[in-house]
């Protein structure tokens, strides 16, 4: 702990960034007539640091895992400004951006399907080396031991020649975080890296990437709809809504002071071990998640929210107001 | 290729796949065996028949290993030659004619009487035929006369019925042989032979004869009725049936598989209307549609596999395939493939082609025997090649002239073992290649 902490005095520079990031889906009737688009992320902004983690929450169909294939070049934006080490994504040919995915490690979220089923565990972990043409045979097989020792997948022997199905879930998705940082990547997508395993794993699995973000210094982008994890796990917070930010800020000042009425509606649903809850019946916005296709006008909570001033939510998209020092709300409630 | 080198090497594991693959080793061996020994020009020509090839062959003749049975002894096809002259002489007469006078001998043991006999006559001559007698000699004596004719044409000695109105209204290859003072007709056991007595009318003249005793059994098939030897149909037919179940299997799983690869790969129109021609193509009735090319247009059997294959590019496969592609397009592995940088080339033949081969490879095997019996039902539809020797076209044959009807059992029974047997082997392999390519069906 204490090389973690003398390396997090350092002013860590910034990882990754995006900038006013918008990822849109053409609709297409008959392959041929544009229907509309599904706007799946609208105007996002963050940055990130080196040795940090991002957690972004938000409800099923948010656009979460949109925002995290576009981090990964799997999506093309539709407009905005992704800055990863230094280099701007914007306009890379494909191999450039297949050399820029490569240094991003993925982590899935189912990790069955996540391992393709005809391959060896060495295969699988051998892939990434062989596509980037990573050094020779002997360094390539050095290299898939090392990941799964740091997995903690051992001893290697028994796993290293299994099929996936052989494998347990909490050890498929060991074998998939392998993957992700066998290429010794600096940043790590992990979309809901828990939310299929048994709950028995999870916390391991957790403190599995938790670990190997403070022995290499990575950046994490921990995307999930599960708010109980979060506190223990990262430093920033975003909650997402709609395919776009509502609120973002620092873990502490978000789960002790939400601001947005989504973030707190989200966080009186988090279940807490009071007996009062047998009882009591919680509170929850009315009506469904926001459609992408089209969108309320104004903002996209006003239909669903219990503090919404007439004439201007349903009118104004509300613009990102820093209510503290690093910590922004999309609410016209914290207009100044 | 690796994942085809293990399963091969896999396939030891199952004795099914072990004698499926016997199977198809014979037939494999089979086919090289006959392209081999029998051209295929020579193939062809025997299966047509002209020249006489089959004159000395008996009609619907059964397959030797009848007479292994108990209680079965049927008389195989003897033909007596000079080598079996016991007896000659030649005497010349003056005036250049000269009498030629042979005596050729045999033992006949068997149960049955014979099937048919003939007596050609090899001779050689400028106007005037040599002319000849003939005489019958019994074990017991007895001296039959059976003609008095020219040399010019085979004396086909069934066909005379003058000789069986004289041997008691018996068909003469029976009263010839049968035994005067048995209650029943029941062949005579002992050494027969055939006197000849001939004049030759010229200085040059010569007399050879053959006499052939048709037997009831021939080779190990058998013959049809036109005196063809069914061995050569059978043996011709594996190379064949094998090529064409093969080819049409390569095309009809390829074409469809690279239309449904195409459609998902592309995507939007493209996709749209590989649909809309598969939707169209899938309710054309293929049978028919084969029997129209082959009344008005060929019967060839690669014209045949031309139209199958082409009516098969756009067939309901295509759903079944495209289903499993966009299934295998949208897994998250192969997301994480392109996460760290996979080209599509790589993810198409590495990723999704390994996913779809546990399907593709025993459909693919599955598919050859099914070919198989396709082509068979076009020749017994009478759609058949109408040169090469098939399995089919036995059958068809065998069903025209009433096989069963005439209990000439051989006929159906070994055309239809070799097409089953064909469709059990490539089944026991297809079966247990499907149990390899998917780890999951495999017993731990």
């Amino acid at each position: 702990m204490l090389a973690v902490s003398v390396r997090r005095g350092v002013e860590n520079k910034i990882l990754f960034s995006a900038k006013d990031l918008c990822t849109w889906f053409e609709l297409r009737r008959w392959g041929f007539f544009r229907v509309g688009s599904v706007k799946a992320v609208d105007g996002v902004s963050f940055e990130l640091r080196r040795g940090e983690t991002i957690t972004i929450v938000g409800e099923s169909g948010c656009g979460k895992s949109t925002l995290a294939k576009t981090i990964l070049g799997l999506c093309l934006p539709a407009r905005g400004e992704l800055n990863f080490d230094g280099k701007r994504l914007n306009g890379l040919n494909t191999r450039q951006m297949r050399s820029h995915r490569s240094k991003i490690g993925y982590i899935q979220q189912d990790p069955y399907g996540a391992l393709p089923p005809f391959m060896t565990v060495r295969r699988i972990l051998e892939e990434p080396l062989r596509i980037n043409k990573t050094g020779k045979k002997e360094e390539m097989k050095r290299r898939v031991r090392e990941v799964l020792a740091e997995v903690k997948l051992t001893p290697v022997e028994d796993f290293i020649d299994k099929f996936p199905h052989m494998l347990s879930g909490g050890q498929q998705q060991r074998v998939v975080i392998a993957r992700s940082i066998v290429m010794k990547p600096r940043l790590i997508v992990a979309d809901e890296p828990i939310s299929m395993l048994d709950a028995s794993v999870r916390i391991e699995i957790l403190e599995l990437i938790r670990g190997l973000q403070h022995a290499h210094n990575l950046g994490v982008i921990y995307i999930t709809h599960d708010l109980s994890t979060v506190r223990h796990f990262s430093e920033h917070i975003a909650v997402m809504y709609g395919a776009k930010f509502a609120e973002k800020a620092k873990v502490k000042d978000i789960l002790d002071n939400p601001l947005h009425p989504y973030t707190r509606a989200l966080l009186s649903a988090v279940p807490k071990l009071d007996p009062a809850n047998v009882t009591t019946f919680k509170e929850v916005p009315p009506g469904e998640p926001p459609s992408l296709l089209k969108p309320p006008s104004g903002c996209r909570f006003h239909p669903r929210c219990y503090a919404i001033i007439k004439g201007l939510c349903d009118v104004e998209s509300p613009l990102e107001f820093e209510a503290k020092k690093g910590h922004s709300v999309a609410c016209w409630l914290y207009r100044k | 290729m690796k994942i085809l080198i293990d399963a091969i090497r896999q396939l030891a594991r199952y004795p099914s796949a072990i004698a499926g693959l016997i199977i198809i080793g014979t037939l494999i061996g089979m086919s090289f065996y006959a392209v081999i020994t029998i051209p295929y020009s020579e193939a062809i020509k025997l299966w047509q028949g002209r020249d006489g090839v089959w004159n000395e062959i008996p009609r619907n003749a059964e397959p030797k290993w009848v007479n292994l049975f108990p209680g079965i002894n049927l008389p195989e096809t003897f033909i007596l030659n000079s080598e079996d002259i016991v007896s000659k002489s030649l005497q010349p007469l003056g005036g250049g004619i000269k009498k030629i006078e042979k005596r050729m001998e045999f033992d006949f043991g068997y149960d049955c009487f014979p099937q048919e006999m003939s007596l050609f006559f090899d001779a050689t001559y400028d106007e005037r035929p040599p002319h000849v007698f003939l005489t019958w000699l019994t074990p017991d004596g007895r001296e039959i006369n059976l003609a008095e004719r020219r040399a010019d044409a085979p004396y086909r000695i069934s066909l005379d019925r003058d000789l069986a109105r004289e041997i008691g209204g018996l068909a003469p290859e029976v009263g010839l042989f049968a035994d005067p003072f048995a209650e029943e007709i029941v062949p005579l056991q002992g050494r027969y032979g055939l006197q000849i007595t001939g004049w030759l009318f010229e200085e040059d003249s010569s007399l050879d004869v053959r006499l052939v005793v048709f037997g009831q059994v021939h080779g190990i098939a058998g013959t049809d009725h036109m005196r063809r030897d069914l061995m050569v149909a059978l043996l011709w037919g594996a190379p064949i049936a094998l090529t064409f179940g093969f080819l049409a299997a390569v095309g009809v799983t390829a074409s469809t598989f690279i239309i449904a690869a195409i459609g998902v790969w592309f995507g939007r129109w493209v996709d749209a209307v590989i649909r809309w021609i598969t939707q169209v193509n899938i309710i054309l009735p293929v049978l028919p549609i084969l029997i129209i090319v082959g009344t008005f247009y060929s019967r060839s059997i690669w014209v045949m596999l031309g139209v199958i294959i082409a009516l098969s590019i756009f067939s309901a496969g295509i759903f079944v395939y495209r289903a499993m592609f966009l299934q295998i397009k949208g897994m998250p592995y192969i997301e994480a493939a392109k996460a760290y940088g996979a080209s599509n080339f790589r993810i198409i033949f590495q990723y999704m082609l390994p996913k779809l081969v546990p399907v593709l490879i025993p459909a693919f095997v599955m598919t050859i025997p099914a070919m198989v019996f396709l082509e068979a039902s076009l020749a017994v539809l009478g759609l058949g090649d109408p040169l090469l020797p098939t399995w089919g076209k036995v059958l068809k044959d065998a069903w025209v002239n009433g096989a069963l009807l005439m209990g000439h059992y051989y006929w159906v029974l070994l055309p239809s073992a070799l097409l089953m047997m064909t469709g059990l082997g490539f089944a026991m392999v297809g079966y247990a290649l499907d149990r390899i390519f998917n780890p999951r069906l495999r017993e731990s």
